[in-house]
Parts: structure tokens; sequence; C-alpha cells
């Protein structure tokens, strides 16, 4: 039995504490620290001091105040009973917290992180391999009618599999197999085990990513495509709709487990997220959304150190799901908050503080959490994929700022939100001209095999249209539409259909909110075969107002609240119509030559 | 018990701090009693250093002397008596009657409350009548939510305040409602005004009044809103009463964070303010929200000036952040005579779609909150081309839009300070005015 190693308080300022007298503090060592035992991480040692940030409210806290040393890093537990939870920024069960102290979170409390008495219906594998090792699938639990949870061999664990067990009902804590190691010890597997969250876990090798990851949002999916497995950031000022367009995306997102993480944001859009998860179904399963979710809230007013823990528990989350050979998506709405609580506690520990405030290793750490993102073969040879998408918030909307400069130094993805076309009420309120997307080539494959071979040509098409009419725009707000000929105002009628046919699109019409992929592509192909013909005829001298009084414009904005099944017939019949009546249009001009 | 010494150890006095040596068993944020010459102060514990606690003195340290004052550690935190008994009152910033009546009894809550568990919040719901049209109709107050007003120097954001706090009425009027108000950093002038107003609507006896003015101390600014916020809990969520809570200035509350930020030797962030403002605002704004189990619901209106008229300074930019919308006032609007002076394109309640419609207003509000919406933008960009290109390029339907963008202002927007609409005389004429475009 090993004596207890504590210290005590010496100073207390805000979330940090410091203690002296831990005997061989550990770096990243969790504390128990006063007599409520609030929960710490060691942050700093220097001799005979230790740094600790408390991830509770410190207050009440006094000198000479013991601090226990649990000796073990800042751990999640993982295991069955995951899915459908909703946690604080330290797996604390925020249900279980409700019924111990009724509305409110206060300090002190102290839960189990995952049900230690419920009992799972443990399936152990078919053939049970000799010899095992870490991350290798020794039987299943089917956890929700979504997810199947496949019971792993902890990443540290490996040897000669002397026991394993047959099928039957077990808790978590109980073993179900036994491990005999090279030096002979026995180690005992349950079907939970902890893992440091601040640690990656391993798997066998990266992979190239090569598909796309479909959210059914289409300026996303067309545009600025992400890759399972990918990084995207999504920046906006207030009121530009990141939430929302996040929250869409976690909705309808092509993937097994999506790990939410509402980090130092607003309660009651939680509230609105949870009651949304709890009575919407995915669409592909028909099953509750909450099945295939966890949920990690920390919002604005909870304590700032946990927000810091928050999103790396979510990513060892999603890790865990990643090795049992699921594509996961994480979201974190958002990481200025996150990145805000590192500059908290860095200038509460004293640091030396970079660009606004930030601590110099700001870039190293949101580079360290983008990282853990991949497309991976887990070391039982699955493979896996764990996206992140990271909602930022800066300051005054202004992008230059730390946070969001060294985010896209990172990510790959970028979705620039614009206050201008959420004023204007265009959602997703995405800028087309400043977002960008750097997987379009890896999976250009993907989308000329399975949806359309024109992807490539349709894509540059619709941000060419784009780009000019951002040009002559200019050009208009000086001299008005009188300056322009009548070509460039046929490209502002096509720029028009390509804004409110295809890029606007409404969360809250339910025929409009999810574009699968055929339909996106046959918007968009119907979008530019109307903009060949009226370019063709304008250059043809065809008068535009001619053009536009055939109304093929009124037709094309009813194209988004049809379905991909619908879609194809009406795309076949207003192709037609559109050849005979703009070749109709040119007849005249061509009898009067013959 | 070692709770009743009294230390006259001072060992520094700097700013609204004072560090007091050698005191044994000082907890953090423990609230002090400091005597200057018999005059008692109140102060929290921020920091503990060793043997030494350094206390922030709520009402300034003015006066306190090394040799002389002297300093009791009371072991408990900032507390206030709350019961139904405040409806009526007049507190100061920390909750002390200052009316000349009797002192305020009741179970003592913590000034900083808790943070609602996520899981026991109920999503806004339901509809806040203030009797003003620019809000009830196209930005309208949801219960739960927190909706702040961004105004800016000279604007009459005051006059809305007060109409607010006379006006503000749940449509089902069986259920229980309530106003707290709290003043942060006003003058004296502007405190009786708001004292007039409130006796000459018959308002008090549902109001309770926290009245901190510009000559109180910084730290007792920063203390307010959590006594008001205190309050309203209690009457929400111990009471049931549907609360609406008005802060204004929370520029003002800004302000001081600010300096005692800077009194504190922390590094500040953006503007001079502390890097820690947001999570402070949210530790205020936050605490708006229904609960499940109890049916009141307290609902926020803070007040705020944009300095320069910049909506990007940290101040509404970080309070923009955490609420559900804003309602924006604008300058030119006020110039050219229009009260209340709501920019309405530019203002947005998120919350607005949950607490609207059939069951809650009338099934066609959101139907005529959208007309009026974009037949005024339509109209201002027509204005605006017209102003370019000449009147004479204006289609006559194009012109017509122009003439409605004049009759929406002059007839739905601006309202008398003292005209009480409800929700039907809103809608109404909202549907009146949108006639002109016929």
């Amino acid at each position: 039995m090993r004596l207890t190693r504590e210290g005590r308080i010496v100073r207390v300022s805000g979330f940090v504490v410091v203690a002296e007298d831990i005997p061989s503090p550990m770096m990243g060592e969790v504390v128990l620290v006063g007599e409520n035992g609030l929960i710490g991480e060691v942050n700093r040692i220097s001799g005979n001091r230790v740094f600790i940030q408390v991830y509770e409210d410190t207050g009440g806290l006094r000198f000479g105040d013991r601090v226990v040393a649990l000796g073990r890093l800042l751990s999640a537990e993982l295991g069955p009973g995951l899915l459908g939870q909703v946690y604080d920024g330290l797996q604390r069960p925020l249900e279980e917290i409700a019924k111990q102290a009724e509305s409110f979170v206060k300090a002190g409390i102290r839960t189990s992180r995952l049900d230690h008495e419920k009992k799972w219906r443990f399936i152990p594998v078919d053939s049970p391999p000799s010899r095992v090792f870490g991350g290798e699938i020794i039987g299943r639990v089917e956890e929700t009618a979504s997810v199947i949870h496949m019971i792993l061999i902890p990443p540290n664990v490996k040897g000669e599999l002397v026991y394993l067990a047959g099928e039957g009902d077990y808790t978590i804590v109980e073993e179900v197999a036994k491990v005999k190691d090279s030096q002979g010890r026995m180690l005992n597997v349950k079907m939970a085990h902890e893992w440091p969250v601040k640690t990656p876990r391993p798997f066998r090798e990266k992979l190239d990513p090569n598909e796309p990851l479909i959210t059914g949002v289409r300026i996303i999916d067309f545009l600025f495509p992400v890759v399972k497995g990918g990084t995207a950031a999504i920046p906006g000022p207030f009121g530009s709709g990141k939430t929302m367009t996040l929250q869409q995306i976690s909705k309808q997102v092509d993937a097994d487990v999506v790990i939410y993480v509402g980090c130092g944001e607003r309660g009651n859009e939680m509230a609105d997220l949870l009651e949304k998860y709890r009575s919407l179904s995915d669409f592909r399963s028909g099953r509750p959304l909450m099945e295939r979710s966890i949920i990690i809230a920390n919002t604005s007013n909870m304590p700032v150190a946990a927000r810091e823990s928050s999103i790396f528990l979510g990513v060892t989350f999603a890790e865990y799901f990643r090795d049992m050979g699921y594509n996961v998506v994480l979201i974190a709405d958002s990481t200025s908050r996150w990145a805000e609580a590192l500059r908290e506690l860095s200038l509460r520990m004293e640091e030396l503080p970079g660009e606004e405030g930030f601590p110099a290793y700001l870039a190293s750490r949101l580079q360290g959490f983008y990282s853990r993102a991949g497309r991976v073969t887990a070391l039982n040879g699955k493979t896996g994929s764990l996206t992140i998408m990271g909602a930022v918030s800066p300051p005054g909307g202004d992008f230059s700022e730390p946070v969001t400069q060294k985010t896209l130094q990172t990510v790959k993805v970028f979705w620039a939100l614009d206050s201008e076309l959420a004023y204007r009420r265009h959602f997703p309120a995405i800028n087309w001209l400043q977002s960008y997307s750097l997987y379009v080539e890896s999976i250009a494959f993907w989308w000329e095999l399975n949806i359309s071979e024109r992807w490539r040509g349709l894509r540059e098409n619709m941000l060419n249209i784009l780009r000019e009419e951002d040009e002559l725009m200019q050009i208009v707000r000086l001299m008005g539409v009188g300056a322009l000929s009548d070509r460039e105002r046929a490209v502002l009628e096509v720029s028009r259909l390509i804004r409110e046919a295809f890029l606007r699109q409404s969360a809250l019409d339910f025929k409009d909110a999810y574009s699968d992929p055929r339909k996106t592509v046959a918007i968009a192909e119907m979008i530019d075969y109307y903009r060949e013909h009226l370019l063709e005829a304008v250059s043809n001298k065809t008068p535009l107002e001619k053009a536009l009084a055939l109304n093929i414009g009124v037709e094309i904005l009813r194209l988004k609240h049809l379905s991909s099944e619908e879609l194809a017939g009406e795309t076949i019949k207003l192709k037609e119509r559109i050849v005979g009546e703009f070749s109709e249009l040119q007849k005249p001009v061509e009898s009067q030559h013959g | 018990m070692a709770k009743s010494v009294r230390y006259r150890s001072i060992v520094s006095v700097s700013g609204p701090l004072i560090v007091v040596d050698n005191v044994q068993g000082v907890k953090l944020n423990e609230i002090a009693e400091i005597d200057v010459d018999g005059e008692t102060r109140i102060g929290q514990v921020i920091g503990v250093e060793g043997r030494a606690a350094v206390i922030q003195v709520l009402q300034g340290t003015a006066g306190v002397s090394i040799g002389r004052s002297h300093v009791r550690f009371t072991g408990d935190t900032l507390k206030i008596p709350v019961s139904e008994e405040v409806f009526g009152r007049i507190l100061n910033g920390l909750g002390s009657a200052i009316d000349g009546g009797p002192d305020v009894t009741g179970e003592k809550f913590d000034v900083n409350g808790y943070p609602i568990n996520p899981v026991t919040r109920l999503p806004p719901r339901d509809f806040i009548q203030t009797g003003i049209s620019a809000i009830d109709g196209l930005t309208s107050l949801i219960r739960g939510q927190k909706l702040p007003i961004f105004s800016a120097y000279g604007l009459p954001h005051n006059m809305m305040v007060s109409q607010v706090i006379r006006q503000a009425k749940l449509l089902r009027r069986q259920e229980p409602f309530a106003v707290v108000f709290s003043t942060l950093g006003v003058s004296n002038e502007e405190a009786s005004f708001f004292r007039m107003e409130l006796e000459r609507a018959r308002a008090l006896d549902r109001t309770v009044f926290v009245l901190n003015l510009q000559s109180d101390s910084t730290v007792e600014r920063i203390i307010a809103p959590r006594v008001a916020l205190t309050i309203a809990e209690y009457l929400a969520f111990e009471k049931e009463y549907h609360v609406l809570v008005v802060m204004s200035d929370m520029s003002s509350y800004c302000e001081a964070l600010r300096e005692s930020s800077l009194a504190r030797g922390e590094i500040p962030g953006r503007r001079g303010y502390p890097g820690y403002m947001y999570t402070d605002l949210a530790t205020i704004y936050e605490r708006a929200g229904l609960v499940s189990g109890r049916n009141g619901s307290l609902t926020q209106m803070p007040i705020l000036s944009m300095p320069d008229d910049d909506i990007t300074h940290p101040i509404p930019d970080l309070t923009g952040y955490i609420t559900e919308g804003q309602i924006v006032l604008s300058r030119s609007l006020h110039l050219s005579g229009i009260y209340p002076p709501v920019n309405v394109l530019a203002s947005l309640s998120r919350l607005m779609k949950d607490g609207v419609g059939e069951g809650y207003t009338r099934r066609d509000h959101f139907e005529i909150y959208t007309m009026l919406l974009s037949a005024y933008a339509e109209g201002l960009r027509n204005k605006e081309l017209s102003a370019v290109l000449g009147e004479e390029t204006l289609t006559s339907e194009e012109r017509k839009y122009v003439r409605f963008t004049e009759v929406f202002e002059k007839r739905f927007i601006k309202q008398g300070a003292y005209e009480e609409r409800s929700i039907d005389e809103t809608l109404n004429l909202g549907l009146e005015v949108l006639s002109v475009l016929k």
C-alpha cells in the first residue's frame, strides 16, 4: 500500500493554486485540492512548488489546505455507456449531477463517469487469438441500435490471452479477459479502460484522405468539401450563424459517431441542441440522434479551466471510436473560448505573454489538437477516421487575430462566415470568395466515380461566375447597372441563380436542409446548362430581356425543394425546354438572313 | 472562535486592494470587514499568498490606515438576504435597503450564484410584451432570453429603459410577473428620473430597484448586477415568477471591471479590458434561462453604450457573442426624429421563432415580420439607388417601396414614450403600413 502523497496550499489566485511539499509530483498529474477535493491538474513544477490548475470553483480554498496527488494523468474512462451521454469538461455526467444537486452545478460534486452497475451483453469474438496486442478487438456490445461498441484491448496491454469470457452480461468493471504479459504478470481486462486525454491514442498508420465527408450542405460538399479524417475551421463574427451551421452539420453528417463539444458557449444553445438531439432521428438509420452522439457541455459560465479539458476529452472519445473502425466527427464550438482559457491560465501561471496576451505555445497547442484528426489504420487493422471541425469566434469579426490565423495555419478547410450575408438572411452565411478547401484534388476521383464526371468542371464554372459577379458588382456600385453589357448582365443573372437556387439553403425546410450529392450536382448541372445557353444566346445578339422573359430562372429556383428522385425527371424536362425555347428565340434572326 | 480575531497587520494599500499579513484560515472569496476609524467597510478576499490575504475593498480604500484600521474575517462569502419583501424596495449595489425602510430579511443567497446545469435548462419559449412595436413586432423578447440594447452616448436609451420597465407584461395576466431593474453607474439625475417614472406608472410594487450610482465605488458596480440577478433567480426559480431583469448601463460595468483588473496589476487584453471579460460577462448573462421543474423564467435586457458607435468594440462584441441577438439603436434615425430609434435591420432576436405565432402572440406574426423586414430592406436599397442615379431611374413599383420606408419609420417604428401598444395593435399597424405597397 502506497502512502498518500500530499502537500499544502501556499497560494490561491483565481483557478490557479500553488502547493508545496508534494513528494515527487508529476507533470499533468491529477490532484484533489482542499476539503472538498476539487479536481486539479499539475501544470508546472518548480523546485518544491507545483502550480495546479483547478477545474472547479476555487472559492473557499485556504492557505495550508491539503492537496492530494493521485499518481495518474487526467484521463477519460472509455467503455460502453458513453453514447447518448451529456458530460461536462471533466467527464461528469450532467444528468447525474442534476439528480444530486438539482438544477445548478456546484463545486466538489463527485459522480462516476460511466455507469459501473449497468450490465451489458458481451459477445466475444468467434475465434479468439492466442496472443493479443493493444487495440485488438476481443468482443462487442450492442450499445445502441445505431452503434456496436467494440471491446478493445487497452493500447498499452499485450501478451498471451489466457482467458476470454463467454457471451453474457457483465458490468464494465468486471473482467472479460486475462492477459499474461512478457514478464509473466497477469493483467485483467475489463470492458472499460482509462486513457489520458492529452495523449493521442496510438494507431498503426495514417492514411491519405480519399473520401468526402458528406454534410448535405451544398456550399460545403460541392465548393469547399471536407474529407473523412480532415480538418475544417469555421470562423465568423457573432450572429453569422456559426452554431446554426455546425449544429445542422452535426445532425445530418455522414458519420457513425458524432461528438459535439460546446466549449464556453451559450447555455440556451446547448439546451436547444439537446432538445433537438433527443427528438430528432438520424434520417439514414431512422434511429434517435442521441444514440450515435456524445455531447460535452461546458458553457461559458462554467469553470474556465474545464473548458481546456473539454476539448481534449472530446477528442479522446473520438479517437476511441475511430479505433473501432468508425468514421467519427468531432465538432468543437468554440475553439476561441478554449484558446481564451489557455490565455487566462497562462497569465495566472505568470508566463510571458505572446501576441494579444495568448501564450507563445498557442499555435503548437492548436496544431496538437487538429493533428489528432486523420484517417488511420488502427492497431487492430480496421480503417477509421476522425474529422475535426472547429468554430472560431474572432473578436470584432476580425480574421487577422491570433486564434483565427494560427488555426488557418493548421486546418485544410476554411469556411469563412460573413455577417453581411447573415444580415441579408442568406444562410448558410459562408462567403464563397474567402472560403477554401485544400481537399478538392484528393476527392475529385470519388465524385467523378460515384456522382458525376463533370464535378470538377462544374465546380470551376460556378466559382468563375461568382468571381466575375464580384468584379461586375464593383462596376455597378460605381456606375449603375446601365454600364454593363448584355453578356455581363447575363452573368449576373446566372450568379443570382447560383446564390439563390444553390448556395442558399434553409436549415428549417426539411426538403432543403439535406441535399444529397446527386441532388447537389443535379442543381449545379442545371444552372450550368442554363448558363451555357443563356450566354450563347446573348453572344448571338438575342436581347437579354427576351431570354429572361422565358422565366427559366423561376423553374431553377424550385429545384432545391425537390427530392433527388423527383429532380431527375424535372431536370430532363427543363433541359428540353431550354433547348427548345432558346432555339426558338434565335430563329427569327436566322430567318432574316435566310 | 478564530473568526472574531481582529488583524491590525495591514501591510499594503493600493487602489481598491489591501494586503493583510499573518492571517489564519482565510478562504478565497471570503468576506472581510474593515474598520476604518469606526466605519465598517466590506471587502472580499481575492487572493491568498502564503500567510497574507489580498482583499478588495468594496467601498474603496480612502482613509484606510496601516496603523489604525483593522480587519475581521467573516468566514462567509458575499451573501444577501432575499424574500418577497424586496418588491417595491430600493436597494444599493450590495443589496442593502436605501429607501429609508427596514432591512430586507429572508434566506441568504451567494451573489455569485451557480451555473445552471445545461441538461436541466429548457429552451426559452413564449413572449414578453414591452408595448414597443419595434421590439414586440420585429425583435421579440422571449422568456428566458438575454436580449441587449446596443445604444450609444446621446441616444435616448434611458427613455426606452423606463418605457420597458413600466410597460413590460405577459399576455396571460394570471402568471406572476416581476421586474428587477439595476442601474450601473448612473448619475443622481438619472436615478431620480427612473424613480419618478416608476412611481408615476405605479409600477413599483412589482419592481425591485437596485441602484448603483456613478459616485459609488467601482467594486460595488461589479457586485450590483450580481445582486440584482440573485434576487431575480430567487423570484424566478424559488417563487416561480417570470422575471425581467433590466441592467443599464453595462458599459459602466465593463469600465469598472477594467479599472479593478488594472488595479490588481493584471495584464490587459484588448483596449485594456481584462482577458477574462468574456467569461465574466457570461457569468452575468448566462444567469438567464428556464429550468425544468420550475415554472418561472429569468429574462435579461442589458443596455450598453457602444463607445464611438463602434459595434466591434470589445463591450458590444463580447456581449453579442453571449446574448441571443441584439437591438441596435441608430443615430441617424434619432437625428431624423424617430423614437425609439431602432435599426430593425441590424437588430435580431435569435429566439423569436420560439415565442411568437399561434399560442404565443398571433398566427400571422412571423409572416408580418418577414414582410415588413424584406419590404423595408428593399425600400432602403431603392432609396440608395435613387440617391446615386436619380429618382427618375426608379420604376413606380420601386418608388412604392421608397414610400413604404418612410411610412414604416414614421408610423410603425415611431411611437410615443408613453404610448403602449398591445401586440395586436402592433401587428395590425404592420398590416396597415404594408398596404402602402398595394
